[in-house]
């Protein structure tokens, strides 16, 4: 009986023993997960947070309501005589119809009050804006390739609600150049717009891949 | 030489219309007044030193004049302007030689086959100025400050033209914003061609004496086009095979034969300011 139970008590205490170093083996592999999930999370969570600040458009701005009443985009996002186009509208173009309140939303009393009867422009964000040293052409683009808005700038026609602004801290480019997507993974066209996203199109469509064609 | 231009006339290839624009300079109405400097200055938000705006050598100028003189004394004496922008070299062959854009380790500077433009992407160069060495008719200019301009001329930029920063290279660019700002029109009005006046150089419109044309070098419809062909017409340099795009005539011989090196009397009675 006590053999036995001496060789039961060895044998835990082998056990214990073993357990012991294997436990000290695990703890840099523990230490280097653990460590690898704080910078992780840093990266992928905190790092994105601090790249990018954010700042909310003067107005919420309803586009579904105004592309129901208005009809389609180019009712204010128009070309110009010359072929330019005209971008974010004047808020000359806003007085055709908001010269006085049309309803009782406040954000339309917010844009009579602080704009239109100062004779204030409206400091929109663009989400889209380009880095200086890109020449775009809308012309191109919609009137010759006939491409439609959404392939670039997505379904923001069916949006209720301006979404906030980011922009990067360094470059104080807009998010939506590199994608909201931090690892930059694209599933939409218009997830990204950097040069890679214009030349992968202009490569599908043969379109001249010389440098003047998008840089200024 | 001056007639080895193969290509067809405005023919299609990809997507736009191929194009070869090119200048055609009369040096014998250029008067040196300089006005295709400044307006080009003005035009592509070149920034000048107001400290030096004598020191030609670090002036940033895209279109240049030089003087040149035959170099004999009285009654014989005689001098020339002339403008230089850059030439937008061609090369010869399939693999085109354009002397600054084979230099390049950036690739911040291209050919377009579309256009024949020589491109300067401002963005990709990190300016280690070979290209600068490599070119032979001293076209492209180093950025060595930060560009400034006086209070208030920040509100006279073109938006079109990106600025500068210290640290690149940049050259002329045929006023290739004024090309897209053409395509545009055309593009709106659904057609592919830009028509002679809808894009000419900020240089060419300048020029009080009319000296320089601008034009599509092949298509005949273009004032360059015949100008090209006259007897008197030669390009800088020809003998090193760039195949320049700047043209130049001169009823005066010495200035044909100042424009290009002949071993021997190389730089003799040529003089630059």
């Amino acid at each position: 009986m006590s053999t036995s139970e001496e060789k039961e008590r060895n044998v835990a205490g082998g056990e214990q023993r073993t357990e012991g170093s294997s436990w000290r083996f695990l703890v840099p592999v523990i230490a280097f997960f653990a460590g690898f999930l704080v910078f992780l999370c840093i990266g992928w969570g905190i790092f994105p947070k601090i790249l990018y600040s954010e700042k909310q458009q003067p107005i919420d701005f309803n586009h579904q309501l105004h592309v129901d009443e208005m009809g389609d985009c180019e009712a204010c996002h128009y070309f110009r005589e010359d072929g330019s186009f005209s971008g974010i509208p004047k808020s000359e173009n806003c007085i055709e119809c908001h010269e006085s309140a049309m309803g009782e939303h406040p954000e339309e009393a917010k844009l009579i009050d602080q704009y239109i009867e100062p004779g204030k422009e409206i400091p929109w964000l663009s989400y889209a804006r380009q880095p200086d040293c890109v020449f775009f052409s809308h012309a191109a683009h919609v009137r010759m390739a006939g491409l439609d808005c959404m392939t670039c700038h997505g379904p923001i026609g069916e949006s209720e609600h301006t979404r906030p602004y980011q922009y990067n801290r360094l470059t104080k480019y807009s998010r939506d150049i590199w994608g909201w997507n931090i690892a930059g993974i694209k599933t939409n066209t218009w997830d990204r717009m950097k040069m890679d996203d214009c030349a992968e199109c202009h490569e599908e469509n043969g379109t001249n891949q010389a440098c003047f064609v998008c840089h200024k | 030489m001056k007639d080895a231009h193969h290509k067809g006339e405005g023919h299609q290839e990809g997507h736009g219309t191929v194009y070869k624009y090119g200048m055609v300079i009369n040096l014998d109405k250029c008067t040196g007044c300089g006005a295709c400097m400044v307006a080009c200055m003005a035009e592509n938000n070149i920034p000048f030193r107001k400290e030096d705006t004598n020191d030609r050598l670090t002036q940033n100028f895209w279109m240049r004049v030089y003087k040149i003189s035959n170099g004999g004394s009285f009654p014989d004496n005689d001098i020339c302007y002339l403008p230089r922008p850059c030439m937008h070299c061609e090369g010869h062959g399939h693999h085109n030689r354009t002397p600054c854009v084979t230099v390049c380790p950036a690739v911040a500077t291209d050919y377009n086959h579309e256009t024949g433009i020589v491109s300067q992407i401002y963005t990709r160069c990190f300016g280690c100025r070979y290209c600068m060495a490599a070119c032979p008719y001293h076209v492209r200019v180093f950025n060595w400050w930060d560009p400034k301009w006086p209070e208030g001329m920040e509100e006279y930029l073109n938006p079109d033209v990106s600025p500068r920063m210290r640290g690149v290279v940049e050259k002329c660019s045929f006023c290739f914003h004024r090309l897209q700002r053409a395509r545009n029109k055309a593009y709106s009005e659904d057609r592919r061609e830009v028509h002679e006046d809808e894009y000419q150089t900020a240089c060419t419109q300048a020029c009080p004496a009319g000296a320089i044309t601008f034009g599509d070098l092949t298509n005949p419809e273009h004032k360059v086009y015949e100008l090209k062909k006259t007897p008197n017409a030669f390009r800088l340099l020809e003998v090193l095979g760039t195949n320049p795009k700047v043209y130049y005539t001169s009823s005066r011989a010495w200035v044909r034969k100042a424009a290009d090196v002949y071993v021997g009397k190389e730089g003799s009675g040529v003089t630059h300011t």
